[in-house]
């Protein structure tokens, strides 16, 4: 729907609708809420429930197309068998016992100026903020052949946890040993800087295992390792000789699902497991919202409140916005922006201002079943720069791939899901 | 008389001091490891839950982790991003929360 045809019809349905919610119509959609919350991950789930906890007599709906929410973090432990989709998936229902009111439905789009909502259904819900969260989506049109090839199964990039990475599982498990894996990541920034080289080292672990005669071959668009490269390579040289090749420089421009072929600029690469990530930008929402404002593709926002740059009355969190400096896209990340948005939302509808916060990144990733490793970060707020910085001296990277690393990065999972979504 | 009960549980979460909304915007990065406001998340979490825990007790620890006292896998890292009054507002911040 055009903006425009948008504005219209949010004009003349807004007694309708109120009417239909009066009527107890069978959607059960309130036609208002002090905060509304767009998207349900890491970011949207966080926001949701620490606005409640922080000012329990603001009313809070979550606007979430699916019914579960399904975590990207050790979703790479399910390709390789270590996990489940089960343990992965996570229900909206405890929001809801922290009085948050969850509608299954997807926000078609967002009236900034009259500050309104619009569900896939048809209903809207105007808002006094506005929380979007939206993850990421993809520009498929950089990779020539990705789309179709994806939309027949023959090529998936699993970098969204849910179907494709069920469908990607069954792919490794039905190549033949001694067939070759094949992962093309795009150049950053992309969500979960250290996740692909972690998937490398999943699937390297699974076909040790099992099909021990069988090749990954990593082809990373950016000229090395992205995060935690040193402690990759070691695991990758000490635990995968012979299965994980490593090669930087090597961006995908095409895939072809006929002869199995990933295109580079200067060769043609065949495997008998394509996955492929194409970049990503802010997630569909934000584009249909006007909320991006860099490269076409990230959004920038105010770090003290979190609010956006472009839509004032609006919060952006997570992968989709423009990361302040050595800031990571992950799940932690997302996490923490939900808390700046949340206190500065409790602060600005309760009349005060808002004072800036220290958030903190920490992201585990598994080299084996067992062993894992980690980075650190502690992001302050700079008055000179207007930005969060990382505090000198602060963070850092594990000493070593340790099995205690392995249970930290559990605890770490497992505690981050109840803080989000429990 | 029940009234008043809910009232004062909802005035409980709006912080009554600048240091207390400090300290529990600070706590608040901590709950991604240490579950949400300081308690754990699951039943057998490697880690102490820090909610009710002394708050001397809090304070000397961060210090030690930032001074390199104490060896740690990660929190000698991010201890090193906390000043002294940060310490103090977070470690009287999570010793106020309920077990």
């Amino acid at each position: 729907m055009k903006r425009r045809e948008f504005l219209k019809f949010a004009g003349a349905t807004a007694g309708a609708s109120s009417l239909a919610s009066l009527a107890g119509c069978a959607s059960a959609v309130p036609s208002k809420a002090r905060v509304v919350v767009v998207g349900g991950g890491f970011g949207g789930a966080t926001a949701a429930k620490y606005i409640r906890l922080w000012d329990p007599s603001l009313d809070v709906v979550l606007v979430e197309r699916e019914s579960a929410f399904t975590s990207c973090p050790i979703s790479n432990l399910v390709l390789a068998g270590y996990s489940s989709m089960q343990e992965i998936s996570h229900g909206y229902d405890a929001l809801r016992r922290h009085g948050v009111q969850v509608v299954q439905d997807e926000a078609v789009a967002i009236d900034a100026q009259r500050r309104v909502v619009r569900l896939g259904r048809g209903d809207d819900i105007s808002y006094e903020r506005l929380v979007v969260s939206p993850g990421i989506d993809f520009n498929f049109g950089e990779i020539q052949g990705f789309e179709a090839a994806m939309n027949s199964g023959r090529v998936l990039h699993a970098w969204k946890a849910g179907a494709q990475t069920v469908a990607l599982r069954r792919q490794l498990e039905q190549m033949r040993d001694g067939g070759v894996y094949v992962l093309s990541i795009p150049l950053a920034p992309y969500r979960c800087p250290p996740g692909p080289y972690e998937r490398a080292s999943m699937v390297a672990a699974y076909f040790k295992q099992a099909k021990p005669r069988s090749k990954v071959l990593v082809l990373d668009a950016n000229p090395d390792v992205t995060s935690k490269g040193g402690l990759f390579k070691a695991a990758w040289k000490d635990l995968y000789p012979g299965i994980l090749e490593y090669r930087g420089n090597a961006k995908a421009i095409g895939v072809d699902p006929a002869t199995m072929t990933v295109k580079l600029e200067v060769e043609d690469v065949r495997g008998d497991v394509l996955n492929v990530v194409p970049p990503h930008r802010a997630g569909d929402i934000a584009q249909k919202a006007g909320l991006i404002t860099t490269n076409n593709r990230w959004c920038d926002v105010d770090w003290r409140t979190m609010e956006s740059k472009a839509a004032p009355g609006i919060h952006v969190l997570g992968d989709a916005t423009l990361s302040a400096p050595a800031m990571p896209k992950s799940g932690s990340m997302a996490n923490n922006h939900a808390k700046i948005a949340a206190a500065a939302i409790v602060e600005i509808l309760g009349g005060r201002t808002p004072a800036p916060m220290q958030i903190l990144n920490t992201c585990y990733s598994f080299v084996s079943q067992k062993e894992a490793i980690r980075v650190s970060s502690v992001h302050a707020w700079d008055e000179k720069d207007r930005t969060l910085k990382t505090v000198p001296g602060s963070g850092g990277v594990s000493a070593a791939r340790t099995e205690a690393e392995g249970t930290y990065a559990w605890n770490w999972a497992r505690t981050i899901w109840a803080d989000s979504l429990g | 008389m029940r009234f008043l009960v809910l009232a004062a549980a909802a005035l409980a979460a709006i912080p009554a001091t600048a240091q207390e909304l400090q300290g529990r915007n600070l706590a608040a990065a901590c709950s991604i490891c240490h579950g949400t406001e300081g308690r754990s998340a699951t039943n057998d979490s490697p880690l102490i839950p820090l909610a009710g825990l002394p708050r001397d007790h809090i304070a000397t620890q961060m210090r030690a982790f930032r001074d390199g006292k104490r060896p740690a896998t990660v929190m000698h890292q991010i201890a090193k991003g906390y000043s002294d009054p940060q310490i103090e507002a977070l470690a009287a911040w999570f010793a106020a929360q309920k077990r």
